[in-house]
């Protein structure tokens, strides 16, 4: 029995290393497959406006910094500048603001619940769920009336309800790990709400609270459809910018791709940085 | 020690702390619902005013470009809605659109976290791999598929196609046109593309929650890989499955880059969201715009009650297991 045991199990536990080791080599490929467009695109973007548009592609052309050069205006073309600072204005501040207004509404959802927090809760989750362009025109005819058009701090506004309802969920679950007992003491010894929050609230939720910031910020940075509608010259965000750029510029694949990496730079590098909390923030806390 | 309230679930994970006994309109209670009411106000103004006043606007005829004729319509623009062609194709595109992206996604995305499922070298490096794309702005990754993977001339997919023949001596391979020739492919591909990451880190999360002791238990019993993917496995992922596909739903119905950059919501592409910028935007039929936007909604809200149900479920049952 166990000499048949020992003599079997060798070529068996070989098979199954072989077999791991297999999958872990597929799972690469499709790791690299995945990414291929991105590589592709970093590449690209580094290649000069010839070697950019070959067929077939030239993957071992010269690198040079020349798209990058153009897109940041070297060319004569349009700047990107102010569209970039009006995105980190727009999505730094509503991630701001967003922070103000969903921290104490947690609070009020776990650590002292008011009555039927569920209720308040679903209540703002189904506000995600209505969709943009349905209130899109007014939102517009009212911009127009009061002389908003083309404002960034409208956008601001915007994308601080478009993120409130992620961030009271995501905060809810994070503040509900506090201890209550710390928070009651601090009551006790007379801090008021706002004291409360910031001096223990927020250091011991600390992590979550910087992940939900950073998917905040990614949401407002990402946004297309209001950025569009909603701004012109003045206001233009980065992604209406390369939309633009586009359409303006006729076609320069390298400095196109420059324009995506750079554009999408503080998305990925925000990403990355919360990658282990995305799950969590992307189904609104469901899932840990 | 204070006593919970009948009506705060107390399964829920998420509030292990019972609620205190207060009196109904006392003013402890709005001190208590204090912190909640800025939150609540500005996120009432700023998504219900508007789309009540969508509904308002729904029931008039009015064109911007003759503001002079706007007048009440009643239910007009509702039948013109619902008789109107173009609005017709754009609602069946817009379905078969998140259907095929939902589901292509979700298979992959399964695939894809039972590979991440297993240790191996270099596992964290190629789960950052895989989330990359859904990283990328997604403006930035439809002008990447349009310009650099699709451009018949000098794309990166014809460009592999006619290197790969070349290796043949086939020196002038067929050199198909995307996006024309396959619009609604084109613009599927990179949506799956981006969204199967999310598929994957949900699905990934849902595996790495099942109870250890049940898959050593069945490995022990004999069951093979696939028994205990389809009897445990399976099952156990349901509710995160019945997540991706809802949450993703409402993503990529609401969809408005992807088609706005890859085909401008020509070659029969035009979806719900860009079908309505279009009406509004572009024809400046605002009454009509409204009742288009109106109808998306009551889609949406058939969609989000299933999705809403999805969540409080989940949020139940982790309750149970913390």
């Amino acid at each position: 029995m166990t000499a048949i045991a020992t003599t079997s199990l060798p070529p068996m536990a070989r098979r199954a290393r072989r077999r791991s080791a297999a999958l872990g080599l597929l799972a690469w490929v499709a790791g690299i497959l995945f990414c291929l467009p991105v590589f592709w695109m970093l590449l690209t973007s580094l290649h000069s406006e010839p070697d950019a548009a070959t067929n077939p592609p030239s993957l071992t052309a010269s690198l040079t910094l020349d798209g990058y050069k153009k897109f940041f205006g070297a060319g004569g073309g349009a700047d990107p500048a102010p569209a970039l600072i009006n995105s980190v204005t727009a999505s730094v501040m509503s991630t701001l603001f967003v922070l103000v207004l969903a921290l104490p509404a947690a609070y009020a959802l776990s650590i002292r619940p008011v009555r039927k927090w569920t209720d308040a809760m679903f209540f703002f989750l189904s506000t995600k769920m209505l969709p943009v362009v349905a209130g899109l025109l007014p939102i517009y005819l009212f911009a127009k009336n009061a002389g908003m058009l083309d404002n960034v701090w409208l956008l601001v506004i915007l994308y601080t309800s478009m993120n409130l309802p992620i961030a009271v969920w995501m905060l809810q679950s994070f503040l509900a790990d506090i201890p209550v007992s710390v928070i009651e003491a601090a009551h006790m010894d007379g801090a008021g709400l706002p004291t409360v929050l910031v001096r223990i609230v927020a250091p011991l939720a600390g992590p979550g609270i910087a992940a939900t910031s950073l998917i905040c910020f990614i949401f407002s940075w990402n946004e297309m459809l209001f950025a569009r509608v909603l701004t012109g010259v003045v206001a233009e965000t980065a992604p209406v910018f390369l939309t633009s750029f586009v359409t303006s510029q006729g076609l320069f694949l390298a400095q196109l791709c420059a324009a995506s990496v750079v554009v999408s730079l503080p998305v990925l590098v925000a990403g990355f940085a919360a990658q282990d909390k995305l799950v969590q923030g992307l189904s609104l806390g469901a899932v840990k | 020690m204070t006593t919970a309230l009948n009506d705060s679930p107390r399964t829920a994970p998420a509030a292990p702390r019972p609620v205190a006994p207060v009196r109904r309109g006392g003013k402890r209670a709005w001190a208590r619902r204090a912190p909640l009411l800025p939150a609540l106000v500005f996120l009432i103004v700023v998504t219900q005013l508007p789309f009540v006043a969508t509904l308002v606007i729904s029931l008039f005829n009015w064109n911007a470009l003759a503001p002079d004729a706007r007048r009440f319509a009643g239910f007009d623009n509702y039948i013109t809605a619902a008789s109107d062609a173009d609005l017709r194709k754009s609602v069946l595109t817009t379905i078969l659109l998140t259907v095929t992206v939902v589901l292509v996604s979700v298979v992959l995305g399964l695939l894809l976290a039972v590979l991440l499922d297993r240790k191996f070298r270099g596992r964290g490096l190629v789960r950052t791999l895989l989330i990359t794309p859904f990283l990328l702005v997604p403006v930035s990754a439809a002008l990447l598929w349009k310009h650099a993977l699709y451009n018949p001339e000098y794309g990166l997919l014809n460009g592999a196609w006619t290197w790969i023949a070349g290796l043949f001596g086939d020196h002038s391979p067929a050199q198909p046109d995307w996006v024309s020739g396959m619009p609604l492919v084109a613009v599927e591909t990179a949506l799956v593309w981006q969204w199967t990451p999310f598929m994957m880190l949900i699905l990934l999360a849902g595996l790495q929650s099942r109870p250890a002791e049940m898959m050593e238990a069945a490995r022990l019993d004999g069951a093979n890989a696939w028994q205990m993917f389809r009897f445990l496995t399976l099952p156990h992922l349901r509710r995160y499955l019945e997540l991706g596909i809802l949450l993703g739903s409402i993503y990529v119905v609401q969809n408005f880059d992807a088609v706005f950059t890859i085909t401008s919501g020509g070659l029969g592409t035009a979806n719900l969201p860009y079908t309505i910028y279009q009406t509004f935007y572009g024809a400046h039929e605002y009454g009509m715009a409204s009742a288009a936007g109106v109808l998306v909604v009551i889609g949406t809200i058939v969609i989000a009650t299933f999705a809403l149900r999805v969540v409080s479920s989940l949020f139940r049952e982790g309750g149970n297991q913390a």
